[in-house]
């Protein structure tokens, strides 16, 4: 606990590393995901390929990959742009799959309905398909969300800030507190974004309340 | 892309390859703690996912455990566990373990689960004991989604392991951490490439011996409602 107290000003520091690396490359998951995993559900001879990719991409170890993106990005070893990729990449191996389900779930019927009250394509997918395949999309993102906040401190074996620094540091100075603070908060952190991202949901799907309280 | 190039010379190069620290013992070791660790991950999760699956017990904490273990940071537990435990194969080992046990828990009772009620039912009808219906029913039923379970977890392990040369294990991911200490770029990026393809190779086998699971009679089954 003394280790904490005498070190709030670091922990603070690398905390916002960790939400400055981990929350973007959700977000770009996120953003990226939606097009791709409409393709996948639109186009039948891209599912295939699509979600195969992304079940191969989701099977490649975060630091080796860490490594191989510098040369394919042209950026240095311990550039943090390289995790945000990363992560970014494993984000939407996870939640193309998400978009496609959730958008094959969308009942033929509501579909139906808007195309007869003359809905263009566009509309219709923004306020009729999205909505309606979003509880499938958020159930995602939280998984998503959980496993970049955890997979964020991989980057600091290559010196990259997050919360994983107090893992090598505390390991090398061999200070057990240190570690124990950083799962701690990597573990409280990546929760959090969880609730948050359920609280999020109901907001903006007020309809999914009701079943998710039963 | 010249660098690329370089890797893959690293990786080709014979005289890498030999010796009690070459690449194919590296590897050996590397797919040896996987395999290990996998092993003693499923010879404590099956019989609990079983059970849980089975008797419908303790699914709440089940699935409370396999979620929270997701926001379990690995090199954390690498190096909470390479701390108390001391150097030695001791501690990267009890972290694989740690983190491959999530994973084939929740597969192991959610493949008890996907089990249709009524060919249970229908089971317990024609007298089945209840170790018939989990020998007969459950478990060759369930066998799929273990698999499944089995492949997260041995893809989990072989990504720490990698890092578990950082607290002093062996595998390939002695060279990547000796290729970032001494600049050697080819070396890192070589075996980095090495990794990735031990772990799609590995997905690879898992993915067959998924397909392998499946009881015949689901095939032919399935293959009859499609026709």
């Amino acid at each position: 606990m003394n280790w904490v107290l005498d070190n709030l000003p670091l922990i603070a520091d690398r905390t916002w590393a960790h939400l400055a690396t981990s929350l973007p490359a959700i977000l770009a998951a996120l953003v990226i995901s939606v097009p791709l995993g409409w393709l996948a559900h639109r186009y039948r001879i891209l599912n295939g390929p699509v979600l195969t990719g992304a079940g191969l991409m989701y099977a490649i170890p975060s630091l080796p990959l860490f490594i191989v993106l510098p040369v394919l990005i042209g950026t240095g070893v311990r550039d943090v742009v390289n995790v945000v990729v990363a992560l970014t990449l494993y984000g939407v191996a996870l939640l193309v799959r998400s978009v496609a389900d959730g958008l094959d779930g969308v009942p033929p019927e509501a579909r139906g309905a808007a195309v007869a009250l003359g809905y263009p394509p566009l509309r219709r997918f923004l306020t009729v398909d999205l909505p309606l395949a979003g509880p499938v999309i958020l159930s995602g993102l939280r998984v998503v969300a959980v496993s970049t906040v955890s997979l964020c401190t991989v980057g600091a074996v290559l010196g990259i800030p997050s919360l994983g620094l107090l893992f090598t540091d505390g390991f090398q100075r061999g200070i057990l507190a240190e570690i124990l603070t950083g799962i701690v908060l990597t573990v409280v952190l990546a929760l959090a974004l969880d609730r948050l991202l359920v609280v999020l949901g109901r907001l903006a799907m007020p309809w999914t309340r009701a079943e998710a309280g039963a | 892309m010249n660098q690329l190039w370089e890797a893959v010379l690293w990786c080709l190069d014979p005289a890498h390859w030999t010796g009690p620290s070459g690449i194919a013992a590296r590897s050996l070791e590397h797919l040896g703690y996987t395999l290990l660790a996998v092993v003693i991950a499923a010879a404590i999760a099956v019989p609990i996912g079983w059970w849980v699956g089975h008797t419908g017990r303790g699914r709440g904490a089940a699935v409370a455990l396999s979620g929270a273990a997701r926001a379990l940071p690995t090199l954390g537990v690498l190096t909470l566990t390479a701390l108390l435990l001391g150097i030695g194969l001791a501690g990267p080992m009890t972290a694989f373990v740690i983190l491959a046990v999530p994973s084939i828990l929740a597969a192991a009772y959610a493949g008890f689960e996907a089990v249709d009620r009524r060919v249970i039912d229908a089971a317990r009808a024609q007298g089945y004991t209840g170790a018939q219906v989990l020998w007969q029913i459950e478990v060759p039923l369930g066998l799929p989604v273990l698999v499944g379970g089995l492949r997260s977890a041995a893809l989990q392990v072989v990504a720490t392991a990698t890092l578990a040369a950082y607290v002093g294990a062996g595998g390939l991911g002695r060279y990547l951490f000796l290729g970032l200490k001494t600049q050697d770029y080819a070396m890192m990026l070589g075996s980095s490439l090495l990794v990735v393809v031990l772990a799609l190779v590995l997905d690879g086998v898992f993915a067959l011996a998924g397909r392998a699971a499946v009881p015949r009679g689901v095939t032919v089954a399935r293959r009859g409602v499609n026709a």
